[in-house]
């Protein structure tokens, strides 16, 4: 294609990387989520805006800078959705997983319309921290800190995710529990708590992604709808089998996007869709899904 | 066999209410309330005849109106034949959405609708036919069979009167039919109407183009209404919106989506049709309804405290 160098094509590739590390963070969530509690969380997208907000009003309020937002949003996110678990979503486990989803989705609306209307649509900035300012010429192209950190951070956080869950002895508790409850529970480990604390972290994995995003975007109520029908699209292509799967399919349709966005761009914002359309007639089951 | 259940009189109540409703309400208001309650309907043959959630109606609704839009203003139809084409419109959308959406079920078929629909929304927002965020204005109301203008309010009730009486009997018609006793086979057990030698995705195709053909029929007869197809009837924010009137009226009762639409008027009436005080008021709604109130309005009158505090909690907000 003329008039496309490669740097410009670089600078792209890596814009897409981290819109894929959002997905990658946000679908780990829901994947860890839905492996538990058999609910598909449709408060992640709020509950990211949340954690980006947060982060904004440390600052703006207490003056507690970016490195305290990446600790303390992802704990009060945390929190709040452990209240959420234990208070509503745990009465609806013996019904249809649907109430569940009906649930979710009316608290994200509350969260949602309660920003809007305190905020306006518009959002607020945030700037990049002091030391991740600045850009680093790597020879072939030009890499902004801020966003090579946003990548290796994210990369960071979803493979010790996957460590815990696949390699130590927590990690097999909580993979027992998503295949038989019942049994694990009969064996002595307090499964509700476990099913709580996994709701927790997995929300709490969705502010972490909303303070990575503060500075790259507006911090702006509006902020996770839209993202998260881009997730959960991720999440219909890449199939909840596998946790690694999630973490792939996130980051590989950022960069899909992204070389959209280079080589025809009216397409960049439905090509994830079309991508999950094209999967359904090939394997309805998603890439790294199980056969239904 | 019953001829005459209680869906009849409620059927019937209904009708009534209608009839006199613009003495008392802005008829506007209650004309964009039968094409809601319609799309309501359609919108529940799936969910509680078929036990399949879609997240994406608002795309029939939505690109309907401007199949409708562009049928009358641009190629110059008249009212009727608009909402046909339109109709047929959505009925095509109708198949490819359902062919790819019903490979997965439950949550699946909820998230592949939804974003499906955010597709359609993208192609929307871009294409030159809808005008993007201007949507497609000033759409002529035109004469019904060449005799009628509906630039008539009492008219234009009348019809859309006519239009929801027509598509609520229809989908009555399918309710009560083999074919929807065999939906409700589906939705019980799916694997015994298997067994039974029902191909199941066939009927949920039908079933999902029955609803989607509806969905458009009121999203044309609304567009003709406010002579105006726009980006809100295609947006997410509008498949959940029926999601709510249908959880409003109960899942599964025939006539609650009608119900349901109501309350949903009702409430932007309160709130104002914009801004993030509607949004609140309607996930908190959505959250009363799934929590406490599982059969709608019917167990909401059950359990007066209850409503009584979620009354007041809305109150506050608003």
């Amino acid at each position: 294609m003329p008039g496309i160098t490669i740097p410009a094509l670089l600078g792209q590739l890596l814009l897409g990387l981290i819109n894929g590390s959002f997905y990658a963070l946000l679908s780990l969530g829901l994947a860890i989520i839905f492996g538990l509690l058999n609910v598909i969380n449709f408060a992640h997208g709020a509950l990211y805006m949340l954690g980006a907000f947060v982060g904004w009003a440390l600052l703006h309020y207490l003056g507690l800078g970016y490195w305290w937002a990446l600790i303390i949003a992802p704990l009060v996110v945390g929190a709040l959705g452990m209240v959420l678990e234990r208070t509503m979503l745990r009465r609806l486990y013996r019904l249809d997983p649907l109430y569940n989803l009906l649930l979710t989705f009316g608290i994200a609306l509350i969260i949602q319309g309660l920003f809007q209307t305190k905020f306006g649509s518009s959002g607020e900035p945030y700037a990049i921290p002091e030391l991740l300012r600045g850009v680093k010429d790597l020879g072939f192209m030009v890499l902004p800190i801020y966003r090579g950190w946003v990548t290796v951070v994210s990369l960071v956080i979803c493979l010790a995710t996957w460590f815990v869950i696949e390699r130590t002895k927590l990690g097999s508790y909580l993979r027992a529990a998503t295949e038989n409850p019942a049994l694990v529970q009969a064996f002595g480990i307090n499964v509700p708590r476990m099913v709580m604390m996994t709701y927790g972290v997995g929300v709490a994995l969705a502010a972490f992604a909303g303070v990575l995003a503060a500075p790259i975007y507006r911090v702006s109520p509006g902020m996770g709808a839209e993202t998260i029908i881009v997730v959960f699209a991720v999440v219909v292509i890449g199939g909840m089998g596998s946790i690694m799967g999630s973490i792939v399919t996130g980051f590989a349709l950022g960069l899909v996007e992204a070389l959209t966005k280079v080589f025809y761009p009216p397409a960049s914002s439905t090509v994830v869709f079309a991508v999950m359309a094209l999967v359904l007639l090939v394997r309805p089951a998603g890439l790294f899904g199980k056969a239904p | 066999m019953k001829r005459w259940g209680p869906d009849a009189t409620v059927f019937a109540v209904i009708i009534g209410a209608l009839l006199l409703a613009p003495l008392v309400v802005y008829p506007v208001l209650v004309m964009k309330a039968m094409c809601l309650a319609l799309f309501a309907c359609a919108f529940n043959l799936l969910i509680g005849y078929l036990g399949l959630l879609s997240f994406g109606h608002a795309m029939f609704l939505g690109g309907a109106g401007y199949a409708a839009a562009h049928a009358a203003k641009v190629w110059g139809l008249p009212p009727e034949l608009a909402i046909l084409v339109a109709t047929a419109f959505a009925a095509a959308l109708g198949v490819v959405v359902g062919w790819l959406a019903i490979r997965r079920q439950g949550i699946y078929f909820a998230m592949i609708t939804l974003g499906l629909a955010q597709l359609f929304y993208f192609v929307c927002l871009q294409s030159k036919l809808t005008h993007g965020e201007d949507g497609i204005q000033g759409v002529p109301r035109g004469h019904l069979f060449g005799l009628i203008d509906l630039g008539s309010t009492t008219a234009m009730y009348g019809f859309v009167l006519v239009v929801f009486v027509l598509g609520f009997t229809l989908i009555y018609r399918v309710i009560h039919s083999p074919f929807g006793a065999v939906l409700t086979a589906i939705r019980e057990n799916e694997p015994r109407a298997i067994s039974l030698g029902y191909n199941t995705d066939h009927y949920k195709l039908i079933a999902f183009v029955i609803s989607a053909a509806l969905a458009g029929t009121a999203g044309a007869t609304k567009a003709l209404v406010f002579q105006l197809a726009a980006l809100t009837d295609v947006h997410w924010s509008m498949s959940g919106e029926v999601v709510l009137m249908t959880l409003i009226g109960g899942l599964g009762r025939f006539s609650g989506p009608v119900v349901g639409a109501f309350v949903i008027i009702a409430i932007e009436k309160l709130f104002g049709e914009s801004g993030g005080k509607i949004v609140v008021a309607q996930g908190v709604v959505f959250v009363a309804c799934v929590l406490l109130f599982r059969q709608g309005i019917v167990d909401a009158i059950r359990n007066p405290r209850a409503l009584l505090r979620v009354l007041r909690l809305l109150r506050l907000l608003s």
